[in-house]
């Protein structure tokens, strides 16, 4: 009897760490490469877990930036300040913003670094598109205006996927 | 036997219904309540000139909303669309009214630098409620 539930338990914990495994794999596929460079690994998918209401009540100005850009003290700081929200009223209710808060630390990137407001001003955006190959111009065509305009260059930037190979300069 | 069919019904009813789903007109008859009885009634007229007139700062309320409340509008700032405000044009708008305190507050704040009267927002309503989408 004992002995029964015991390979029960067995062979479950066996299938299980079997499932795990191909999961991992297959996101890790998914994810594709990493940027190159230094510290910065920035993903060229970043998949977050869904989190509705994030994606009701920040993707109502811009696109609903994905939680592995920014790392945790950064998300933290932009959650403290929405009243004064890059010149908008974007303040939640409390407990609307604490959810969306823990949501977006609790998948950010793990990047070391100071905390900063601005994906555009992170170590790894600034290497990524400085220089060569974006020349200074195109930050300023009216279908780009801004460096967070993230959608106007890579058209999957809503589903988190900023893969390279997806990069269309707007005219 | 039909009492408690009518019982299921009035129940599943009410499950169904979200809970604090209102129309536009019983958002504006809050507003009124709010505006008490000391106010002028609400215009239309009043509502729209507010709409499209830039109060001390550089925005209006159509400078995201458009001209045309029936109109997709564009987020002045990011350039995001934004889904028509006047309900004769979407459905959505003006059935919630949590959804409707939050961007009273946070628009009339960029606009205004101020929240918005129960008036100003009274006459708003009722401009967008004579719009045909
Ligand atoms: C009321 C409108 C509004 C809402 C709601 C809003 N934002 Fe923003 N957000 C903006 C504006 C405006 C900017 C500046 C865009 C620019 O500079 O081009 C911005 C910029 C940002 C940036 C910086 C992008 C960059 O790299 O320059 C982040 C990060 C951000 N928002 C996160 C959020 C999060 C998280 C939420 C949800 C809690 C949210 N926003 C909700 C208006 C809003
Ligand atoms: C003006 C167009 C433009 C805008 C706007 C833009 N990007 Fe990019 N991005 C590029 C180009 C071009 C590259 C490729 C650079 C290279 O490979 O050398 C790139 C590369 C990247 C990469 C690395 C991709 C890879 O496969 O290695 C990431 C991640 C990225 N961008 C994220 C963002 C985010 C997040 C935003 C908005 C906050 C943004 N980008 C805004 C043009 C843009
Ligand atoms: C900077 C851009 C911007 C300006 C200026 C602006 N709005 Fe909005 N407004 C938005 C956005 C974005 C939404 C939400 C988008 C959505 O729900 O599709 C919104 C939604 C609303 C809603 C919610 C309606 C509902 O039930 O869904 C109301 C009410 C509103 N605005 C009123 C105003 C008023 C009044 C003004 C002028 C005082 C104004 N807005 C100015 C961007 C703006």
């Amino acid at each position: 009897m004992f002995n029964v539930k015991r390979k029960i338990f067995l062979m479950l914990a066996v299938s299980l760490a079997i499932g795990i495994t191909v999961t991992a794999a297959q996101a890790d596929d998914d994810h594709g490469r990493e940027g190159h460079g230094g510290e910065g690994h920035v993903k060229t998918t970043l998949k977050a877990p869904a989190n509705s209401l994030w994606q009701k009540e920040c993707a109502a100005c811009h696109i609903a930036y994905a939680p592995g850009l920014l790392n945790a003290e950064s998300w933290r700081k932009v959650m403290a300040g929405l009243d004064k929200h890059f010149n908008s009223d974007a303040s939640l209710p409390a407990r609307e913003a604490a959810e969306i808060s823990a949501f977006l630390q609790n998948n950010a990137s793990g990047k070391t670094g100071a905390a900063t407001l601005r994906i555009s001003e992170t170590a790894w955006f600034k290497r990524q598109h400085d220089g060569h190959e974006i020349s200074p111009e195109v930050w300023k065509r009216a279908a780009v205006k801004s460096p967070a305009n993230c959608a106007a260059c890579h058209p999957q930037a809503e589903r988190g996927n900023f893969n390279e190979h997806e990069i269309r300069i707007p005219r | 036997m039909n009492r408690t069919i009518v019982m299921v019904t009035i129940i599943s009813g009410l499950l169904v219904r979200p809970v604090f789903a209102q129309t536009p007109v019983e958002i504006l008859a809050s507003i009124q309540k709010e505006a008490g009885s000391g106010a002028k009634g609400f215009s239309a007229a009043r509502g729209e000139t507010f709409f499209k007139t830039k109060q001390g700062g550089d925005m209006s309320c159509s400078s995201c909303h458009t001209d045309n409340p029936a109109a997709t509008g564009k987020h002045a700032k990011t350039g995001k669309a934004i889904n028509p405000l006047a309900p004769s044009a979407n459905a959505e708008r003006f059935t919630d009214p949590a959804k409707v305190d939050k961007w009273f507050k946070r628009n009339c704040n960029d606009v205004l630098a101020r929240v918005c009267t129960p008036q100003e927002k009274g006459d708003f309503l009722t401009y967008l409620l004579t719009i045909r989408g």
